[in-house]
């Protein structure tokens, strides 16, 4: 017993002094400067991966390993995600039984606005997504809210980013609000930090072991991770959502997922469209 | 946190269950060795390491080749101490604590630890 609490504390420790890696500016609220940590980031790549052009990094692993981009090229012919992209369209339209849509509740009709998601929210003080919003949209006209990872919610946040492609991300950390800034530094500290049986952190894989093989899967770059989704990934054969792929990706390091739009994960994903800012939504996308 | 100290107690418990392999032959020990490196649900030291044995599928590149052992390490148990915890040398490591996060039971480290010391 005495080893499962050494143990235990161990991981506490981990868990509370994320490690410092190549891109970062640091981890207090003092010391962290989200435009020195994007800039940071694109340098570490850049390095990393001379030649490749930021603006590549919006198809990920493609992005820099020829070999699985050729495959992907080929994939690409028919783009996989076209059925959803229709269907999303169609929900999309479609009026509730009130005879209003999801155009009555967000700007420009949710019409290319996808870039501006997700932000802070001051009012109620938390970090809002598409995702979320969709299903908030639903229930103030009367319907029930749809599950989180796949199906009819990733196929209506897939139309949207469909309206918004080639617009440049552009989130925002506002600085009236001081808990803005530590939303975004929770996510940080979540992208670094170690966790599970493994010990891993998205760090470890997307950054160190970017197009480094794990067995035969290749983790590709952190920057850019966000622009497609959701994503019609073939291992899933359907389409789905950012927060399942966390959760896929927790499993990886043998840990317990947070459920999806868990306060942490939309954190994380705030933390995570910030560093790709500057390039553009290129949603639905479609990976192997 | 309820959930980890089940999961690490599940771990005690196979270990506990494993048993000794003290009167293992050294023979039997490398076989076990093998299996832990290669299976996916014990080592799975391949996924990161590659090692010139013919039943090696799909290396990963994570970590070096296993070649060289008794150069690199003259003295075995700073190899076992590398393997049971990987974060002493380098704590961004992307290597796995096997050994501090029950991983393997410390019997499947002596077996892993004897069997890359033949390469
Ligand atoms: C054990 C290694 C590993 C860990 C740990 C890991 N990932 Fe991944 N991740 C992968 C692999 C492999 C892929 C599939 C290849 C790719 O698209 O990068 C992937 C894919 C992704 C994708 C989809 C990328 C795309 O282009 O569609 C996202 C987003 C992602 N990971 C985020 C994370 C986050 C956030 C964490 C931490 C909570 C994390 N990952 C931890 C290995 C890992
Ligand atoms: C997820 C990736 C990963 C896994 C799984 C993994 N390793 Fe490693 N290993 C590494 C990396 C990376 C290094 C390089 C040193 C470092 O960064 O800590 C390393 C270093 C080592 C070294 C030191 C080599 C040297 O010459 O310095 C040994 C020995 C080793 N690993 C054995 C093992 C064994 C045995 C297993 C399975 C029980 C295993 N590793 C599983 C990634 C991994």
């Amino acid at each position: 017993m005495k080893t499962i609490k050494t143990l235990l504390l161990g991981l506490g420790l981990t868990a509370l002094a994320p490690l410092t890696q190549a891109a970062e500016s640091g981890f207090t609220l003092e010391t962290v400067d989200p435009e020195a940590d994007r800039k940071a980031l694109q340098e570490f790549y850049q390095n990393r991966f001379p030649g490749v052009p930021l603006e590549e990094y919006v198809n990920g692993i493609y992005a820099i390993d020829p070999p699985s981009r050729e495959q992907w090229d080929a994939l690409m012919e028919f783009p996989p995600y076209e059925f959803d992209l229709e269907e999303g369209q169609v929900l999309f339209e479609t009026p509730f039984a009130n005879g209003k849509s999801y155009a009555d509740c967000f700007e420009n009709g949710g019409i290319g606005i996808r870039q501006n998601y997700p932000y802070w929210n001051k009012e109620e003080g938390t970090v809002k997504t598409l995702e979320q919003e969709i299903n908030e949209c639903r229930e103030q006209n009367g319907e029930k809210p749809l599950k989180w990872k796949k199906g009819a919610i990733a196929q209506i946040s897939a139309y949207m980013a469909w309206t918004s492609r080639d617009n440049v991300i552009d989130i925002k950390i506002p600085e009236d609000d001081p808990r803005a800034l530590q939303a975004y530094l929770d996510g940080k500290q979540f992208f670094y930090a170690k966790r599970g049986q493994l010990n891993l952190s998205c760090a470890n894989c997307h950054l160190q072991g970017s197009r480094r093989l794990i067995r035969a899967d290749l983790p590709g770059p952190m920057l850019g991770q966000p622009t497609h989704f959701p994503v019609y990934r073939s291992k899933w054969g359907e389409i789905g959502t950012l927060h399942r792929r966390y959760e896929g990706c927790h499993r990886d390091s043998r840990s317990v997922p947070l459920p999806p739009q868990s306060e942490e994960f939309r954190k994380l994903e705030y933390f995570q469209t910030y560093m790709s800012n500057g390039l553009v939504v290129n949603g639905p996308g479609a990976r192997k | 946190m309820r959930r980890l100290t089940t999961l690490m107690c599940v771990a005690t418990a196979a270990t506990a269950l494993s048993g000794p392999v003290a009167a293992a032959s050294q023979d039997e020990m490398i076989e076990l060795g093998r299996d832990v490196f290669h299976d996916k649900t014990r080592g799975n030291c391949i996924s990161c390491h590659s090692i010139d044995d013919p039943v090696a599928n799909l290396p990963g590149n994570q970590g070096p080749m296993m070649v060289a052992m008794k150069q690199r390490f003259p003295d075995k148990r700073k190899l076992r101490a590398q393997v049971w915890d990987a974060t002493v040398a380098n704590p961004l490591s992307i290597m796995p604590p096997i050994g501090k996060h029950w991983i393997l039971s410390e019997e499947e480290i002596d077996a892993v630890v004897e069997y890359i010391y033949q390469y």
